[in-house]
């Protein structure tokens, strides 16, 4: 089955694949380097790649200026309840158009997707007044619910798809078996869909601790995430690369680290239907 | 009606005054500027004055604008006091959306704000937002380049000599532009600067009758004659420079000359820029019509109208616009680093008046006049803006014309007959 | 097959989410519609009355209308193109045994997690800047003279930026068709002795189709709404300014809730339009 590769072959896409990797990591690395720089070498020509003072004092000063655990905890309450929520609400009703398809499944999938295509910056002032009268301003609760709605069809969309692949003898086995709907939906069909679902959550974590219009327009004090920390750094007085630097990094960094951890997952389940 | 809301203000008020013996948290958005991410620091000072804890938003200037508009239009009451500009300050009164500040406590000495501050942040004689610092333009200058070009600096120079004197100060070889200005699209960055310049040679927004006069010849000679020493000394694709990268450039030793904002004194005088000990300054140039180039803006606090903490919010404005305030920066960081612009006594201390750039910046801000910003009569307050609502939309469309024709992208008579339709448009639309 | 009693569960499970998105699509929607024919001016204190078709008209005949419309094009096309071919290239390359596989994986899906302001920023003003930029330094390296970006190539600098953050998805997507190709297929065509040429065009692309449509489906949607990387580079100007950006300046800068809300229709409108499209082109890619 496996072809033969020769050496000389895997050592050629070796050192391709690594300078294009990191030819496309390399905005991100050059911001990780700069933040730990002086201001002054941020800017220097020729630009310093390894050796400068390293310093930590960027760090310092973000940290001393606004209190990034809280933005921190923000994002990740927002990110992971609205993706909790998503899924909670997208499963049966991917199971149900997976298993039980009616004629008007693709439209409804393809409907779906549709409402993503409002642009958000047209109904701020109808959101906002709706939310002024739901008490909902700067809340999470009023974040993970919108942000839910917007990533909730990406969420069925991906849900139906691996379901889709589940195959079908398999439920009627169980349903021979005398299985409930809710035990088929429990002991049967979740634990095979597990790798669809953990791949799932995943993407809609980064969308959503992405999301920067409504994050920004509907938080104040208490539920503004990292966007909104981003947002104090972006364009201020005087120098000021090291310091965007480290609060970018600092932004990023725990969505990075665990999409280190995940990216096996992220590669192999990141299908969206485009495998049959 | 207004007897009811008069009413209701009155027991919210009193509200506020049961309650001003508790400790409250307070909510405030801000910009990220220099001076404010300061105050944030001395935000313990305040706590352990009044008791009250505050909550900081800060964000960047147009974040920050977009995000308290909304919230104020739409009532969403989510601070207790916000930063705001003597372009929404006037609008926002009148629109009876903040809380006037006519009854700041007597130590707080409201009559010792500079009366320009003062005057601007008012509607109809009534203060509606407290400045924290003020500001009008200026020449910063490099007096080492100036003395090799051979020149010297008049204390209120014209546009001519600023054009000659660049030219002369201008090395391409070296990368030293004799010349900085904000050509960056964007109503408060090259908007700001080029609606400053054009009142210098007599042109204006719009007539008596709300008529924008883009297709006069006084805007063809300003935008012709700013672009024109742009290309001659300025930097290369300084129709994306604004108040930042010129700031960036200047502290490199990259420019002759830079016409800005009087806050940045401080930022090209300090350790960041590399050229700190040559730098001179004069007034914005004028062109003999009577009128500088030089705007007045003030980043002020105000109190939107039905927050419940009213009282606590005025004990913060009290306390960041104080004289006490101003000494507390002082002892602790020295005095070229309190916020400038703001208050007389400021001016009439012997310390302060060692600041080298502090004479320069308040006969600046005593040249500006908002109420009578340019040669011809207009309807209109504001230097280097229009305090109507619909400005901030056209100016930033128009600023996108003239950068594109600072690019080169289109020609300054094209960029000024577009302004002139879209803002013919706008204005339509809303009426006039 | 499938009994009454099932079809009736499944009603009833997916009702929630039905309910729901139709909801969340209606609600904006008809209040959208609502404001576009009202004169709201917040500034000028809220509705102000009947419009007509007023706003309609003034925004579609504003002479930032279909230059928005081309910019909004220009860049969902300009992104499309690159991302679908690099990723190709790029799936068919991970594709390949190497050493490190999983760290090169990890570096070429990391700009996906970048937050779209980070990125535009960051490349802005660290890369594409014309003094203190990286490029600007390489330019100066080599004593070329530093481009302009934003003024001379505002397009190329923005598909660039957007590029860069879509790139991982489509590879993504890409690699994992690429990794469900029978591989005896592809070996029986290597013992045909068909060139590599020949391989990569009758039996990978057309295995990549229904991906490729995936790919162009969700990209389209997400980049037809991007706003934060033209916001924080040239804020629309030089010619860069899409509908969104038109109607974010109507709404927050003109403050003009009306007129917004009526270009937020035109953008409804548009984006169907190139719902249907695809579909229509697509689509059947989608059904098989």
């Amino acid at each position: 089955m496996a072809r033969s590769i020769t050496t000389k072959r895997k050592t050629i896409n070796t050192a391709f694949a690594w300078a294009v990797g990191l030819l496309i990591f390399f905005p991100i690395l050059w911001t990780i380097l700069t933040s730990f720089k002086t201001e002054a070498d941020a800017i220097a020509f020729p630009p310093k790649f390894l050796f400068f003072d390293w310093t930590l004092e960027n760090y310092a000063v973000v940290q001393e200026r606004s209190d990034y655990m809280r933005f921190l905890w923000n994002s990740i309450i927002i990110a992971g309840g609205s993706t909790l929520l998503g899924i909670i609400i997208a499963i049966p009703a991917a199971w149900s158009m997976a298993f039980v398809p009616s004629r008007r499944t693709k439209d409804i999938l393809m409907w779906m997707l549709s409402t993503k295509m409002l642009p958000a910056v047209g109904v701020l002032y109808p959101m906002y007044l709706i939310f002024i009268k739901l008490g909902w301003l700067d809340t999470r609760i009023g974040l993970v619910i919108v942000l839910m709605l917007i990533n909730l069809p990406i969420i069925i969309w991906m849900l139906y798809t691996y379901f889709k692949e589940i195959p079908g003898e398999i439920l009627e086995a169980a349903r021979m078996d005398g299985a409930s709907l809710k035990s088929e939906i429990l002991y049967v069909l979740t634990p095979m869909a597990v790798p669809g679902i953990a791949s799932t959550i995943l993407l809609n974590v980064i969308l959503a601790w992405n999301e920067a219009f409504w994050t920004l327009n509907l938080t104040a004090a208490n539920a503004a995430p990292l966007t909104a920390f981003i947002a104090s750094y972006s364009s201020p007085e005087g120098l000021f690369y090291a310091k965007l630097s480290a609060a970018s990094t600092m932004a990023i960094a725990p969505i990075l680290i665990m999409g280190w951890f995940s990216q096996k997952q992220l590669v192999r389940g990141l299908t969206f239907g485009a495998v049959k | 009606m207004k007897l009811t809301v008069r009413a209701l203000m009155g027991a919210c008020a009193i509200g506020a005054f049961s309650a001003a013996a508790y400790a409250e948290t307070i909510t405030i958005a801000t910009v990220n500027n220099g001076d404010m991410i300061r105050m944030q620091g001395y935000t313990d000072d305040f706590t352990a004055k009044t008791g009250h804890t505050v909550e900081w938003v800060t964000l960047e200037e147009n974040v920050l604008r977009q995000r308290v508009t909304t919230d104020i239009t739409a009532k969403g009451g989510q601070f207790d006091i916000m930063t705001i500009g003597m372009y929404e300050t006037p609008i926002w009164g009148k629109n009876g959306w903040l809380v006037p500040l006519n009854d700041l406590s007597a130590e707080y000495d409201a009559a010792d704000i500079l009366p320009a501050m003062s005057g601007g942040l008012s509607y109809e004689g009534t203060l509606y937002a407290a400045p924290f610092y003020g500001e009008s333009s200026m020449v910063m200058y490099r007096k080492d380049l100036m003395e090799k070009a051979g020149l010297e600096m008049p204390e209120a120079p014209t546009w001519e000599f600023i054009r000659e004197a660049a030219a002369k100060m201008t090395d391409r070889a070296t990368e030293t532009n004799g010349i900085c200005l904000r050509g960056k699209a964007g109503w408060g960055e090259g908007g700001a600067f080029i609606t400053a310049m054009s009142n210098s040679f007599g042109a204006r927004w719009f007539d008596e009758n709300w008529k924008p006069q883009f297709d006069t010849e006084a805007w063809a000679n300003t935008v012709n004659f700013f672009k024109g020493m742009m290309d001659e000394s300025g930097p290369t694709g300084y129709a994306t420079n604004g108040f930042n990268e010129n700031l960036s450039l200047f502290q490199q030793g990259k420019c002759g000359m830079w016409i800005d904002a009087t806050v940045a004194a401080s930022f090209v005088t300090n350790k960041d820029s590399t050229v700190a000990e040559h730098v001179g300054f004069a007034l914005a140039p004028d062109n003999g019509l009577g009128k500088r180039s030089n705007w007045l803006w003030a980043w002020a606090l105000a109190i939107p109208a039905g927050t419940q903490k009213e009282a606590a919010a005025k004990q913060f404005i009290e306390w960041a616009t104080s004289k006490d305030y101003i000494e507390l920066v002082a002892a602790k960081e020295g005095w070229a680093n309190v916020p400038p612009g703001a208050r007389t006594s400021l001016y009439e201390n012997p310390e302060y008046q060692k600041v080298p750039f502090a004479k320069m910046t308040l006969d600046s801000i005593l040249s500006a006049n908002p109420n009578a910003p340019t040669v011809d009569p207009v309807p209109y307050v504001g230097v280097q803006f229009a305090a109507i609502p619909e400005f901030a939309g056209i100016a930033s469309d128009v600023s996108q014309e003239f950068s594109a024709a600072y690019a080169g992208q289109q020609t300054v008579e094209e960029a000024l007959a577009k302004a002139q339709a879209i803002a013919t448009d706008a204005m339509e639309a809303a009426g006039y | 097959m499938a009994t009454k009693a099932s079809r009736t569960a499944a009603r009833i499970m997916m009702a929630p989410a039905v309910i729901l998105l139709l909801g969340w699509m209606l609600v904006p929607l008809i209040m959208t519609l609502w404001f576009s024919f009202r004169n709201y001016l917040p500034l000028r204190g809220g509705d102000l009355g009947f419009a007509g078709f007023d706003n309609y008209v003034r925004f579609v005949t504003s002479s930032a209308f279909w230059p928005a419309v081309m910019a909004t094009m220009i860049i969902v096309v300009g992104t499309l193109v690159i991302t679908v071919v690099l990723g190709v290239l790029l799936a068919l390359l991970l594709d390949q045994p190497m050493w490190g596989q999983g760290i090169v994986r990890i570096l070429v899906i990391a700009p996906f997690f970048v937050m779209p302001t980070v990125s535009g920023l960051v490349w802005k003003n660290m890369f594409l800047d014309s003094v203190n930029g990286l490029f600007a330094h390489i330019a100066r390296f080599i004593g070329a003279t530093p481009v302009e970006w934003m003024i001379e190539a505002p397009f190329f600098s923005i598909i660039l930026i957007v590029s860069w953050q879509w790139l991982p998805f489509a590879t993504l997507i890409l690699l994992t068709a690429i990794q469900s190709l029978d591989s005896e297929q592809l070996e029986a065509a290597e013992i045909d002795g068909a060139p590599k040429i020949k391989r990569f065009w009758y039996i990978i692309v057309p295995h990549l189709g229904r991906a490729i449509t995936v790919v162009i489906l969700i990209q389209t949607i997400f980049l037809l709404s991007i706003f934060a990387e033209i916001y924080v580079t040239t804020a629309g100007a030089f010619g860069s300014k899409t509908l969104t950006y038109l109607i974010f300046q109507r709404v927050l800068e003109s403050q003009n809730v009306g007129l917004g809300s009526a270009g937020g229709v035109y953008a409804i409108i548009l984006a169907n339009i190139v719902a249907i499209f695809l579909m229509r082109i697509v689509g059947k890619n989608l059904d098989s």
